[in-house]
């Protein structure tokens, strides 16, 4: 027996260690309901273990990294911040608009969702972490932040950035958490298409994509639609970003459903911050309140002077319209030095109100009434003679009772449009 | 010189008496550690360095080093299972793969010349495939993941370019062997 096991000492020491690992790896399959729970007590003790071995020098390492880049571009490479501060300035702006533009629909969502009695969570509270270091492996995707329970962190709250969601704490520790994020192949999420509302689960897979994978053929889903997060699983608060489509196939391991391929909103390969949701509320939170309000307050300054604006340009209309039908009514003189053959096209609008009046043909037998016979008053003189020249008839008077002078046939007399205002 | 001279003073009864390493109890600890604490460091700034498997590297090191089958085993074991640790997935799935390849290392390393350059490269090469094979199979049979799938050219791809990056890393690890 003894030189049995001398002989075989070393298949028999691979052999227990090997049926040892095989006992625990029977034991923590066992304990979790479903892929991506937190793992039993003990085994979160040894990764507590780990962990805590691992994570100071994580924590020094990512200390270190972090103040030399951003000790450059906080205080050495500050040449574009100017410039930054411009287009972020302008991007306020336009944002302002924006919200002053969708507050009235939000306003209005509130007090339907009011109406039905409809149970929205909002995002109340939120810590912000540090990526500090990854699991090392491409087969298991999650990241290590520097806040723990002692920041108030539990298992599952949803971890986000700016851009869109990127996972959920899966084990927290006193002074770090794991986060799994949501292309690992053990991950999933609720979510909607934001354009179609049909609503899917999203997964991760082995190559690191993510996918939704349990719809079937729809001609509406098109690439490029995007993707929101539906609230269903309790986990992630509903409305937030996940990504957009970027591809869909047929999915030839589970027929007759469709493959879709997303691209995450996060970029989940290059994490410093997230922010970490530690509390939700079924009503809109006092900053976004206040928000709302200033897009409402916006909103109702732009309608008034739209308003405004609308009824000058209405009184300007009016006005001109009253001017033009006086001026349609009134007679015009023509002008002497236009040719006859212009008389019968229309003037320019504008230019002679009312039209040109015909020029009148030439006297066969001119007299004393025709037009050019009558002397002009300079040349007359009181007991004069009366000279046998033909008198020129006086050009009738426009028909308004305002001093017109007589124009002669050489000097016309353009009428003026009377504009009221 | 020296070495020939150490070498026929004394009396050797096999190849793994005669090129047995040893390493101080401080490499034994912080190269493992010193590899798993890079390779959770190194994909958050370069995410593509995630194919690489340091610890992986160092556990074919020491074992083929040490030419002893239950170091070998137990050097493996302690690696992957730290590594499992640190990741969501069971503890024990690394720790039994990079036990056996620390087993087999071992035992190669007594049969050949692990010195050679062209040895170390099928070495790694051979290991770093049979490490992913082993993945597949605990995955597979014993975890019933039925949906787990291994990109086999992916796999050829990790293991070259593991290969390439082991070579230097075993170039390193060598000046820190004692003679025993």
């Amino acid at each position: 027996m003894e030189s049995f096991v001398t002989r075989f000492k070393n298949v028999l020491v691979l052999v227990a260690i090997l049926l040892a690992q095989t006992i625990g790896l029977a034991v923590q399959v066992r304990r979790p309901a479903e892929p991506g729970a937190p793992d039993g007590s003990s085994v979160t003790l040894i990764r507590y273990w780990a962990v805590s071995t691992v994570t100071p020098f994580e924590r020094f390492f990512h200390g270190l990294g972090y103040n030399l880049r951003h000790g450059w571009s906080n205080y050495v490479d500050l040449r574009h911040t100017r410039q930054q501060n411009r287009d972020l300035q302008e991007e306020v702006a336009r944002l302002r608009l924006e919200q002053a533009a969708l507050s009235e629909d939000a306003i209005q969502g509130h007090r339907l969702q009011g109406l039905l009695d409809f149970q929205q969570h909002y995002v109340a509270t939120t810590v912000a972490a540090q990526v500090i270091g990854t699991s090392g492996s491409d087969l298991s995707r999650v990241i290590y932040i520097d806040k723990g329970a002692k920041d108030g962190l539990k298992t599952d709250q949803a971890v986000i950035t700016p851009d869109g969601i990127i996972g959920k704490l899966r084990d927290v520790f006193p002074r770090t958490a794991q986060v799994l994020l949501i292309n690992d192949q053990t991950s999933g999420a609720g979510v909607v298409l934001a354009t179609t509302r049909l609503r899917a689960i999203l997964r991760g897979s082995i190559t690191g994509q993510v996918v939704i994978n349990n719809l079937t053929p729809d001609s509406r889903i098109k690439a490029g639609e995007q993707v929101l997060t539906s609230g269903g699983d309790q986990i992630y608060p509903r409305g937030l970003p996940v990504g957009t489509i970027e591809s869909i196939k047929q999915d030839p391991e589970h027929q007759p459903y469709t493959l879709i391929e997303l691209k995450p909103a996060a970029n989940l390969s290059q994490l410093e911050e997230v922010l970490v949701i530690t509390g939700t509320q079924s009503t809109l939170p006092l900053a976004a309140q206040h928000d709302l309000a200033v897009g409402a307050a916006t909103k109702e300054a732009q309608d008034a002077a739209v308003k405004q604006l609308a009824e000058q340009q209405a009184a300007e209309a009016a006005a001109k319209s009253a001017a033009q039908i006086v001026a349609d009514r009134l007679p015009s003189l023509h002008d002497g030095d236009q040719p006859a053959g212009d008389a019968s096209t229309p003037a320019a609008p504008g230019a002679t109100p009312g039209g040109v009046v015909p020029k009148p043909l030439p006297t066969v037998h001119p007299d004393r009434y025709s037009s050019g016979s009558t002397p002009s008053a300079a040349d007359l003189k009181p007991g004069a003679p009366e000279r046998n020249t033909p008198a020129a008839a006086p050009t009738p008077l426009p028909s308004i009772g305002r001093p017109q002078t007589q124009p002669d046939s050489t000097s016309p007399v353009k009428p003026q449009p009377q504009e009221l205002l | 010189m020296d070495r020939t001279l150490f070498m026929a003073t004394r009396s050797y009864t096999s190849r793994r008496e005669l090129e047995q390493h040893t390493f101080s109890p401080a490499v034994t600890v912080l190269v493992p550690l010193a590899a798993i604490l890079l390779q959770a460091l190194l994909p958050r700034p370069f995410p593509r360095l995630g194919i690489l498997d340091l610890p992986l590297i160092v556990t074919v090191f020491f074992a083929v080093s040490r030419r002893n089958p239950v170091a070998g085993t137990l050097t493996g074991a302690f690696i992957g299972l730290l590594q499992d640790a640190l990741t969501n997935t069971p503890i024990g799935v690394n720790g039994m793969a990079k036990s056996v390849v620390g087993y087999i290392a071992a035992s190669i390393g007594i049969q050949v010349d692990v010195e050679n350059i062209t040895t170390r490269v099928f070495m790694n090469f051979g290991f770093f495939l049979i490490h992913s094979f082993l993945i597949f199979l605990i995955n597979r049979r014993l975890l019933g993941h039925a949906d787990f799938h291994i990109l086999w050219l992916h796999e050829l791809l990790r293991a070259a370019i593991n290969t390439v990056v082991a070579i230097p890393v075993f170039l390193l690890l060598d000046r820190a062997k004692r003679q025993e």
